[in-house]
């Protein structure tokens, strides 16, 4: 029975740990909607994954990476306006993700826990496969920081200070991409940027310096990942969104602080 | 030219097939200081781009000496209020060294906003934070785009004369792009009159009297030349040096 909830408990605070940083740079960067479209093509990732025979978490990674790299070239033709063009590719992979499950008729595929999660199924080799994942991207934020904290703040002055913006920018979508691939388990694809982005503006009013409000980001994923935990064990609610609601409602008390910096 | 830290030749640059630079041939030499000065959509942020690296020409060549250090003060910079980052810490994006931060704080005259979060600066305040910024990197050139707007009047003269103080405390050069031709003319080595092309370069002096600067400043060149006072943002008179003129709507004692 510990079992039951201690891999879902630790696959959760893996992910949540580095929930807390990147969400940080999604939420300056004003990265979410990008987040939520890497997301939703997650779906198309799974599809292609089942449909090749190959490794899901590979597929997913894959096909985010794909996706961020595009948009960052059809970005500097700049024929639409990027919100536009986000939604565009977002609900088309969302669209086509959907339409190649229901297609896929000789498999059985879990439609509510691609989208929503499925934290109680964790197994032992899934959370290799997250901490794994996890340690990569948060040792690439961490090697990087400086220089995500320099583009972050000015990409010219960055560049003149002779930091190679589009390498930076390039880690950083590679990054996302990683964690999207691990957190789908958790959260599901539609709750994904919620993960990233409510923590992050729950730890803004008590942080004065980056640093500060990447750590609180940390600590308030994995407090909403244990709450949203035990809520889903003790009134059986879902543990995607229990976990969701928990980071909300964090998010909610951090209104009434004081904002610092 | 020897001493010369960039020195371009035959420059082109254009974007989406429309030219905005054309033959662009000029240098930068150390401890000088250069303004370039044009109307607006004249290519002159963009003659700094290509002076920082930014962008590459379409065709040319531009020669970068091999001690160049660049330090860099953009028009503005918009940090996004949910980063916290206080204005010390902006600083030592450049710099670690809180002393060299403080003292460069201190010699652009904003020493009392260090702790200050870099979202909440004023105009000004920014201004010279995004210069102090451009001289922690202890850099052989300065380049300073529109170093002075969003400053008052006063603050432009103090500002004005604060950069051409720098060149010989940091002894190095420096660019900048300008609007203001009265407070840039006084302290400068070397003016690029740019319209899309270099209409005319040179010192000062020679620039005010070429047919091209003109053609282009006409107005306000004999603006310059025939009246014997000047006007302030809101349009109050002042005298050739920029003090106010007493009279009637004077409200200091």
């Amino acid at each position: 029975m510990i079992d039951f909830l201690l891999y879902p408990l630790l696959a959760g605070l893996g992910v949540a740990a580095v929930a807390g940083p990147l969400g940080c740079f999604v939420v300056w960067r004003r990265m979410a909607y990008f987040g939520d479209t890497l997301a939703h093509s997650a779906l198309l990732g799974v599809a292609l994954g089942v449909l090749l025979n190959i490794d899901l978490g590979v597929a997913v990674t894959v096909i985010c990476l794909v996706m961020a790299l595009s948009l960052v070239a059809i970005e500097q033709r700049g024929v639409l306006a990027l919100d536009t063009l986000l939604g565009i590719l977002s609900h088309s992979a969302l669209a086509a993700g959907l339409v190649v499950i229901s297609l896929l008729s000789d498999v059985r595929v879990d439609l509510m826990s691609l989208l929503f999660g499925d934290l109680l199924s964790v197994l032992a080799a899934d959370l290799w496969v997250i901490y794994s994942g996890a340690g990569v991207a948060l040792v690439l934020l961490a090697t990087l920081w400086k220089s995500l904290i320099n583009i972050t703040v000015e990409p010219e002055l960055a560049d003149v200070e002779g930091v190679n913006v589009a390498r930076v920018r390039t880690a950083l979508m590679i990054i996302t991409a990683l964690v999207i691939a691990i957190a789908m388990k958790i959260v599901g694809v539609l709750l994904i940027t919620a993960l990233l982005i409510i923590p992050a503006a729950a730890a803004r009013r008590i942080s004065a310096t980056p640093e500060s409000m990447a750590v609180i980001a940390s600590f308030t994923a994995m407090l909403s990942v244990v709450s949203g935990l035990a809520t889903s064990w003790f009134i059986d609610t879902p543990a995607g969104p229990s976990i969701v609601i928990s980071a909300t409602l964090l998010f909610c008390l951090s209104l009434g602080l004081k904002q610092k910096g | 030219m020897n001493n010369a830290l960039v020195s371009m030749k035959s420059v082109c640059k254009s974007f989406t097939n429309k030219p905005i630079l054309q033959n662009i041939s000029m240098a930068i030499n150390s401890g000088e200081i250069t303004t370039i000065i044009g109307p607006n959509g004249a290519g002159k942020s963009t003659l700094i781009r290509l002076i920082l690296g930014l962008v590459s020409p379409d065709q040319g060549v531009i020669e970068k000496s091999n001690h160049l250090t660049t330090g860099y003060m953009p028009q503005k910079v918009k940090i996004d209020p949910t980063f916290p980052i206080s204005t010390l810490r902006f600083l030592q994006i450049a710099n670690m060294s809180n002393e060299d931060c403080h003292n460069a704080l201190e010699l652009v005259g904003i020493p009392e906003v260090k702790k200050t979060p870099f979202h909440r600066l004023s105009g000004g305040e920014m201004q010279r934070a995004l210069l102090a910024r451009a001289i922690l990197r202890q850099p052989n050139l300065l380049v300073l785009d529109e170093p002075v707007q969003s400053v008052d009047f006063n603050g432009q003269n103090e500002l004005y004369g604060l950069i051409s103080s720098l060149r010989s405390s940091l002894n190095c050069a420096i660019i900048m792009v300008s609007h203001d031709l009265h407070l840039v003319m006084s302290s400068t080595d070397h003016v690029i009159c740019l319209n899309h092309h270099i209409c005319c370069q040179g010192k000062p002096e020679q620039v005010r009297q070429d047919p091209a600067y003109l053609d282009i400043f006409g107005e306000t060149a004999l603006y310059n030349h025939q009246h014997n006072h000047k006007h302030n943002l809101q349009g109050k008179v002042l005298d050739v040096d920029g003090n106010n003129q007493h009279g009637e709507g004077c409200l200091h004692d």
